[in-house]
């Protein structure tokens, strides 16, 4: 077992898509972003700015233009359950049981049913699932699925939690909810969130620092550390005013973004 | 009422409503089952009616009453046993020729199954393979399988290989387009989930993409079931020597309608039969999909 921390760091990072190509489209331009064992780092910005592709590359399912993602010092050549991604969609396999979904990857590894069974019901605890081990994903609601996708990426004991706006499905009760939930994960964890996402709030909820994203191609517009107490109180004025700060930041940015999506459409 | 009383209702409540649903499905059944027989007595009794009346031939168009009413002196001619040997039982006669061919169209099936699975997996994943068989197997894919009879006849002769393999190259090709198309609509959340778990090439496959791809394959069987069942009398009636379609073939060579009618009876019901165990499978293995793509809820 190496000493793993939970540590990244990319260096120069760039994708271009479909290159020397007519299409190439330049997504990620040429970053630089580190993260701390067990920081919790989002990254927000518009839709189409390049942040889910950077998070892939550093899950090692795409594979950058230029630069290296290293995790733990070890550059990234491929994916790995050093660093489990969590999706937007729902990504429980239906023909599985919620138990066997959170199993999964420990059946990967040829950890016997019955011990799976433990981990998947000690897991779905702590997400407040309680119950469900028999349950066909179908009958789960939309956060109740994600709980137990977040389950079964904690039961392989990643160092490293990359999630892709998994809560962008649900609506915002269940959000707050699940938010809380992430946030507990982590605390017990002690594994590193890199979380993509477009909600200012969901940001300054669960962020120890935010990395704004420029619309296309994907640059860092501003990184800011956020100081504020857990649990995050929605109705302190330090709150208010890091959300105003960060709508500033990507006003811009959003205009800009949508203004190329109109003209893209056309 | 006592308290235990009141407990022992609260606990009854699901077994009620179980009960309840049962019911309903009973009944659904029954109604069904009903349409069933009106549509079969119909269909039975219009044709006694034109018969009776005259208006259909006589001897060529032999209506049920009299194809089906004497059960052992059609199954003799369902006997294939050598001359010299005692004669099989009727009921005996009957159930082996349906047996034979049942297990010519099965194996068919199942051969055809798994090759058309290997085949469109080392297409899907292999550029190489992509590029050497696909075009050859489009162009062979809409040749119908009565035009491979010959082909079958050369390259087996007599007996049950060459009905085995009409039906084999009545899904061979159908199904390998199919697994490809298949494996090509995968989920890629599915994929990744598995990657990011470390799975390698063969836990990914039989983990994730064969359960994937399970539904629509097995739709698309069942959908060339009926195909395979009509090959494979064709196959018999050429030249196996046993079977439903040899007996069908002896019934037109020796002009006996009513022979014909009652060998059409057994292969209707057969192929019916078979469609339905066929469905039953799919339920048992599909537990997961909705009924409306041939799964079990």
């Amino acid at each position: 077992m190496t000493t793993a921390t939970g540590a990244l760091r990319c260096r120069g990072v760039t994708k271009i898509w479909g290159e020397g190509t007519a299409g190439e489209l330049l997504a990620v331009d040429n970053v630089d972003l580190d993260v701390q064992p067990g920081e919790f780092v989002v990254m927000l910005g518009p839709s189409g700015c390049g942040k889910s592709t950077l998070l892939s590359m550093v899950a090692g399912l795409e594979l950058p233009t230029a630069g290296v993602i290293e995790a733990d010092g070890e550059p990234v050549s491929g994916p790995g359950p050093d660093r489990c991604m969590i999706f937007q969609q729902s990504s429980l396999y239906p023909w599985l049981s919620v138990a066997d979904n959170v199993g999964f990857g420990l059946r990967l590894r040829g950890v016997p049913k019955a011990e799976r069974r433990e981990v998947a019901r000690k897991l779905l605890r702590t997400m407040g699932l309680a119950d469900v081990l028999d349950k066909h994903p179908d009958e789960l609601s939309g956060g109740m699925r994600q709980r137990a996708a977040i389950a079964r990426a904690m039961a392989m004991r990643p160092r490293v939690l990359l999630m892709d706006e998994p809560f962008a499905a649900l609506d915002v009760q269940t959000r707050a909810k699940l938010q809380n939930y992430i946030a507990q994960v982590r605390e017990e964890s002690g594994a590193s969130v890199l979380f993509v996402t477009h909600s200012i709030d969901e940001a300054v909820a669960l962020a120890d620092r935010i990395v704004v994203f420029t619309a296309r191609p994907g640059r860092f517009k501003a990184i800011v550390d956020v100081e504020l107490d857990r649990p995050r109180d929605p109705r302190s004025a330090a709150y208010h005013e890091l959300h105003d700060r960060l709508v500033d930041l990507l006003a811009d940015e959003v205009d800009r973004a949508f203004a190329e999506q109109e003209r893209a459409a056309r | 009422m006592s308290r235990a009383a009141e407990i022992s209702v609260a606990v009854a409540a699901p077994q009620a409503s179980a009960a309840r649903r049962r019911r309903w499905w009973g009944r659904k059944a029954a109604v069904a089952a009903a349409w069933w027989v009106a549509s079969v007595a119909l269909f039975a009794g219009l044709w006694e009616l034109v018969w009776a009346i005259g208006w259909a031939p006589q001897l060529l168009l032999p209506p049920p009453h009299i194809f089906l009413r004497d059960f052992s002196s059609q199954a003799k001619y369902f006997d294939t046993s050598d001359i010299g040997r005692a004669q099989a039982a009727p009921l005996v006669a009957v159930s082996t020729t349906i047996l034979a061919t049942l297990l010519r169209v099965l194996a068919g099936l199942s051969l055809g199954f798994a090759a058309s699975l290997v085949t469109g997996t080392l297409i899907a994943q292999f550029r190489v393979v992509r590029g050497l068989v696909l075009p050859t197997l489009t162009l062979l894919a809409p040749i119908s399988p009565i035009a491979w009879l010959p082909v079958s006849i050369f390259l087996f002769g007599i007996g049950n290989a060459p009905a085995v393999f009409m039906v084999f190259v009545g899904v061979y090709f159908v199904m390998t387009l199919a697994t490809i198309s298949q494996i090509n609509g995968v989920s890629d959340t599915y994929l990744n989930v598995a990657r990011t778990m470390g799975a390698t090439r063969r836990q990914m496959f039989v983990q994730v993409v064969v359960p994937s791809i399970l539904p629509g394959l097995l739709q698309t069987l069942r959908l060339n079931l009926f195909g395979a069942w009509m090959v494979v009398l064709l196959a018999e009636a050429v030249g196996v020597g046993s079977g439903l379609g040899q007996v069908v073939m002896l019934a037109r060579n020796t002009f006996n309608a009513s022979l014909v009618f009652f060998a059409m009876t057994l292969i209707g019901l057969t192929g019916y039969l078979l469609d339905m165990g066929f469905r039953q499978l799919q339920r048992r293995l599909l537990w997961w999909q909705p009924a409306s793509t041939g799964g079990g809820r």
